[in-house]
């Protein structure tokens, strides 16, 4: 909250406003959906978008495919709710635990009464009631079953489905870079496979760090943690999404997109995830299981790996470290107690160093664009105000390596990378211009065209 | 959890581990494999339990150590007058971060390999025990359309 208060008003409407859906619970899902949908359907850079990045970056995101935004909001509002929430569950869980099953009778009613004697002291005493609901919900024991009404948000939590949309946009993103006439059912088809590919990764990597997600405050909420559905079933869905997915990638689209999607799933779950707690490098492949995508929207247009495919990864790939450097400089206590190897707690230096370089690098990259024909001339000129914006906060996150510039780098880079991607878009450099030799106006163009025909 | 309960019953996080309990229901015909899974999810939890205890409680402990060092070594009580406990900045408490994650770091490779051991048993000993009350569900319902 005090992040979007530091930012312009309307962000931090858009704050506010998120702050309160995040704590009306899991009835919000489907509206969210259509959020969703109206926002992957767009590509617009609306108010509504930058809510829905918000919300995915500030309420439930986490480390991911893509994005390595981790929901601060979690860290920044509750300090003090949760301090209350400790206290009093100290009095239910020392009721609960001396019990053995044959004073379960007895031990319900006692625990009853304490949980009422603590309500109503949570409710005088919280002062926002919606989080307080949430901490009574918290201190009860829950029942082990699965209801089937709860499982479209489980599931939806579970797969980190607002992640998995921002995945699914970066692969359209590519997809719509790729110079080729643009084919609906392709597009469809591809997206959908990315989605599903994109579920199960996260499903498998949830699986895997069930005590390590119950100790750091942004994670200790999720479906596996709380013990909402079993392993078993995570595993389940997890092949579920990933083995349709991949086949549909591979049989629908192209063999290509589809290896490329299994090396993507193989990455995440097998090399990332371990590799967080045991070396500094899992920022590097993360960075490459983010880049990747892109790569898989434009192979599933052209059927190939061209450099356009690389230099749209390659800009994702460096986007990934202003980003998630900055995210990660504000949960290093969290990951130091976690046992998380991350360059922000072991290497702070190298941390800004690199998430500068990374800065730079966007505008180096987005200079090479039009060298490879993907876009117009004009596509560097206009990101150069975004991406100096970037590397300046990049490098005053580099100077003064604290919380407030770090937190604005962050939140930089939530607005930064669709915008780019939009200017891109625009800037596109046609099919048609490109077919059409007589109408050219301007050298460029032509010159675009001498090396295109070889 | 009620007595007339046939699940398994999940708690509040505890207080030191931050992992929820898990009171594992025990049905009255249970077979052995169902057993192995519950004494397997039981080991798993105690051993859990253990261990993130006891790290909490040793972060805790050598936070604290550190503030006071520091604050004295600023000539600093570790309450000011409000009588509101005295911190350090995140720049301060990062190099208490970085030691304490480098000393841990070996304690966590060996947890890892052992979370990742159990994890995957657990699961397939779940898998072993769906299975088997599928067939069995199957037919009975094979031996009730006969009859």
């Amino acid at each position: 909250m005090s992040a979007a208060r530091s930012c312009r008003p309307p962000r931090a409407l858009a704050g506010l406003f998120l702050w309160h859906l995040r704590n009306t619970g899991a009835r919000q899902v489907p509206c969210r959906f259509v959020h969703l949908y109206h926002v992957a359907s767009n590509r617009l850079i609306t108010f509504q978008y930058f809510n829905f990045l918000k919300r995915m970056y500030v309420t439930q995101c986490n480390k991911d495919l893509s994005q390595r935004a981790k929901p601060k909001s979690d860290s920044i509002v509750s300090p003090f709710h949760e301090l209350h929430q400790l206290d009093q569950e100290k009095k239910v869980v020392h009721k609960i635990s001396p019990i053995s099953p044959l004073h379960q009778s007895w031990s319900e009613m006692s625990s009853r009464n304490e949980l009422t004697e603590v309500k109503s002291a949570a409710e005088t005493e919280d002062s926002v009631i919606p989080v307080g609901a949430e901490s009574k919900e918290d201190r009860q024991w829950k029942e082990m079953k699965l209801h089937l009404d709860d499982l479209p948000g489980i599931l939806a939590r579970l797969s980190k489905i607002k992640l998995t949309a921002l995945v699914v946009s970066t692969a359209s993103a590519g997809f719509a870079m790729a110079p080729v006439p643009f084919e609906l059912t392709c597009f469809l088809l591809a997206s959908l496979g990315t989605g599903l590919a994109s579920c199960a990764a996260n499903s498998i990597n949830q699986f895997f760090e069930v005590p390590f997600d119950s100790n750091m405050n942004r994670t200790k909420n999720r479906p596996l943690v709380r013990g909402q559905i079993s392993p078993l079933l995570a595993v389940c869905f997890a092949a579920s999404c990933g083995i349709p997915g991949i086949a549909l990638l591979t049989l629908g689209v192209n063999p290509l997109t589809g290896a490329l999607g299994a090396f993507n799933i193989f990455l995440y779950t097998c090399c990332y995830t371990p590799l967080k707690r045991m070396s500094i490098a899992n920022t590097w492949v993360g960075a490459v299981v983010g880049a990747i995508p892109p790569i898989m929207g434009w192979t599933a247009a052209t059927g190939s790996l061209d450099a356009g495919a690389l230099l749209l990864g390659g800009i994702l790939y460096s986007w990934q470290f202003p980003h998630f450097n900055a995210l990660s400089w504000g949960l290093r206590e969290d990951y130091s107690r976690g046992g998380y190897c991350m360059m922000s707690v072991t290497h702070p230096g190298l941390c800004r160093r690199v998430a500068l370089r990374h800065c730079l690098a966007l505008i180096g990259l987005s200079a090479v664009a039009p060298v490879l024909n993907i876009t117009t001339w004009t596509f560097p000129i206009i990101s150069l105000p975004i991406n100096l914006y970037i590397s300046y906060l990049g490098f005053r996150f580099y100077r003064d390596a604290d919380r407030s510039s770090s937190r604005k780098l962050f939140f930089c880079s939530l607005w930064h990378l669709p915008m780019l991607l939009l200017v891109m878009f625009t800037c596109k450099k046609s099919v048609l211009e490109k077919e059409d030799k007589g109408d050219l106006p301007g050298g460029s163009h032509e010159m675009a065209m001498e090396i295109r025909l070889p | 959890p009620p007595a007339h309960s046939h699940s398994d019953w999940i708690g509040p996080p505890d207080k030191h581990s931050n992992l929820r309990p898990v009171i594992f229901y025990v049905p009255p015909k249970e077979s052995a494999l169902e057993r192995r899974l519950r004494e397997a999810r039981q080991e798993a939890q105690a051993s859990n339990q253990r261990f993130w205890a006891r790290h909490n409680r040793a972060f805790r402990q050598e936070k604290e150590e550190f503030i006071y060092s520091r604050l004295k070594a600023k000539g600093l009580e570790m309450r000011d007058e409000s009588g509101q406990k005295a911190t350090l900045n995140a720049e301060e408490m990062a190099d208490f971060y970085k030691d304490f994650l480098s000393k841990n770091l070996k304690k966590h490779l060996q947890y890892n390999r052992d979370w990742y051991k159990r994890n995957f048993r657990i699961t397939f000993l779940m898998g072993q025990v769906a299975l088997v009350r599928a067939l069995r569900w199957l037919r009975r319902r094979k031996k009730n359309v006969e009859q």
